[in-house]
């Protein structure tokens, strides 16, 4: 895929930030003194009067979040997702969850395509720890277009909202006119041997996957769950009934995130073997993200291997 | 209001106090008592609110950070006419509007959510800097205990106020010197927290936390400090007014039972007919 566009979706994030920024005027963006990472600094210089840095110290940021909230304005507040989701869970549980208050959390840095900075860097709790806290919608957009119509979703939804965000480019799948709704998934590609359902940076590897996997005569069918919570419980369980067999794809903890959701849906309602692709309880590492990627086995390859392996 | 006036609402809101803690048969009464007359002083003359319109987009905000002594919160908000006196007898009962913690979603005139400590001061940040935002003037007030400030979210928060310039917060310290464990002292020493808000840019005032006049001023004083946020440090007694819970840390989080209640109340009683 190598002809094909890649941007990374924390910068899909800033340029969205930026662009709704006039036509929402309550919209107000507060950082932990990453806003060149997180790219929430595009609209900052866009609109500075309405940027708040709060330095290091999340923890703080999500309560002011919630603070902010009551008075009118939207918030988006923007840091890694480890300090987003893990540092800062309790203040996102109680003074945001809890009240089911009108903020918007964006984590960017998510996964092992972090890279080089290693495993304290590497959030792969934040879908399993966010899901958790009751009323809260949780997103992991695939692609540039997914993530800024993921911003815009967020904008028009009134409740709280955890978005994941990538530091590593990834290939642009979704057409501009792209649909997109909380809680509801695309099927990418119709196949009836073997249902991949992934999320983020799995997504279009997963396709690069299912066409390897047709080469050897096994039709995948291919879900974008961009929406963790509410998960699209009724086309996991469609696509469950159609091919018997699932696999989820993530670059999350097999345990808790989107295998996780997929798992605890057709356990209940249509039991199917599920084998969940994602990282195996088990820390990071510093390295190139495309090179962990593989080492991973997140890549196109290595979710071909363990379908394969799974069928 | 005069003086008098308040210190007779001030006495009904202990009583308050106590009929919730005793009917819940849990709670925290000591930190309730202490905060008393803050509480009467910020429902009755401060803030600006009207009972009939507790979500008034322009009203001043009312966080209570130390959200444990919400039997207070609840008591004053009772005498100021939000719902009847008579329902802080549901204070803590399944179903009740009044939670063990505050929760704004279950009674209207509630500003935030709160409980877990530290994050009460924050969420006030973040309604001083809305209104700043939005160009509004309503004040926002928030009540922390002096334990309280062995959290680390306190500072962080302290900083930010301080920082932004946040002239329409005041954050109250309610200084009754326990904290459940013991004396704050000898638990983990917050002191000495005048000078800490200092070092965060904040105006201090210290006052003691019972004297109407005293709190009215220093009311007056935050109002009139321009360019950075106000900390009053109210030295208060945990328990106030109620001759066995007084200075006594294990009426922290305790509550009294019939016999300590008919106690409570006759003490309470005597206090608001000497007044």
């Amino acid at each position: 895929m190598s002809d094909v566009k890649k941007i990374a979706t924390r910068e899909s994030y800033g340029k969205a930030l930026a662009e709704f920024g006039k036509d929402y005027p309550n919209l107000v963006v507060l950082d932990a003194d990453l806003a060149g990472a997180t790219k929430t600094g595009i609209f900052k210089k866009a609109f500075p009067d309405r940027f708040y840095d709060c330095g290091i110290a999340e923890s703080n940021m999500m309560a002011i979040a919630a603070g902010l909230s009551t008075t009118g304005l939207i918030p988006f507040a923007s840091t890694f997702a480890m300090f987003a989701a893990g540092r800062a869970f309790e203040q996102v549980r109680n003074s945001i969850g809890y009240p089911h208050l009108n903020v918007k959390i964006g984590a960017t840095h998510a996964g092992i395509s972090v890279g080089e900075d290693g495993a304290s860097h590497q959030c792969l709790e934040d879908l399993a720890l966010m899901r958790t806290i009751p009323g809260m919608v949780v997103m992991c957009p695939a692609d540039d277009v997914e993530a800024r119509a993921a911003v815009k979703a967020a904008l028009d939804y009134v409740g709280p909202v955890y978005i994941r965000f990538g530091r590593a480019a990834v290939p642009v799948i979704n057409p501009e006119d792209y649909e997109f709704e909380i809680g509801k998934g695309k099927v990418l590609k119709e196949g009836s041997d073997v249902s991949i359902i992934a999320n983020g940076i799995c997504v279009a590897s997963s396709l690069e996957a299912a066409d390897m996997l047709k080469a050897d005569g096994i039709d995948a069918e291919v879900i974008n769950i961009c929406t963790i919570k509410p998960l699209d419980e009724e086309l996991v369980i469609a696509s469950a009934k159609k091919t018997g067999k699932v696999v989820t794809a993530e670059e999350h903890s097999i345990i808790g995130g989107l295998g996780g959701a997929v798992a605890e849906c057709l356990s209940e309602k249509n039991p199917v073997p599920v084998y969940r692709i994602g990282v195996r309880d088990r820390f990071g590492e510093s390295g190139p993200a495309a090179e962990l990627i593989h080492k991973y086995e997140l890549d196109a390859e290595g979710i071909y291997k363990q379908v394969k392996a799974f069928l | 209001m005069d003086n008098l006036e308040l210190k007779k609402i001030a006495n009904e809101v202990r009583k308050g106090i106590v009929t919730g803690t005793h009917a819940a048969k849990s709670g925290h009464p000591g930190g309730s008592l202490s905060a008393a007359d803050i509480y009467t002083y910020l429902y009755f003359e401060e803030m600006n609110i009207d009972p009939a319109k507790p979500v008034d987009p322009d009203r001043d905000r009312f966080v209570l950070s130390k959200g444990h002594t919400v039997p207070g919160l609840y008591s004053v908000m009772a005498q100021r006419g939000y719902f009847p006196v008579s329902e802080l007898t549901t204070l803590r009962h399944t179903g009740a509007r009044l939670q063990g913690h505050p929760s704004m979603n279950y009674l209207p005139g509630l500003d935030m959510s709160s409980g877990s400590l530290g994050q009460g001061i924050s969420a006030a940040c973040g309604m001083a800097l809305g209104a700043k935002i939005q160009g509004k003037d309503f004040r926002v007030y928030t009540l922390l205990g002096d334990g309280e400030c062995e959290e680390g979210q306190v500072w962080e928060a302290s900083m930010f106020a301080g920082a932004k310039k946040l002239d329409n917060l005041v954050v109250i310290v309610d200084n009754n010197n326990l904290q459940i464990d013991g004396e704050i002292t000898e638990v983990n020493n917050p002191y000495p927290l005048d000078k800490k808000f200092e070092a965060f840019n904040f105006h201090v005032i210290c006052i003691d936390g019972h004297n109407f006049d005293e709190i009215r001023a220093a009311f007056k004083e935050a109002r009139e400090t321009k360019g950075m946020p106000t900390a009053i440090i109210a030295k208060t007694i945990k328990g106030k007014d109620v001759s066995f819970m007084e200075n006594q840390a294990s009426w922290h989080g305790t509550a009294p039972n019939d016999e300590q209640y008919a106690q409570a109340m006759a003490d309470l009683e005597r206090i608001g007919e000497a007044l």
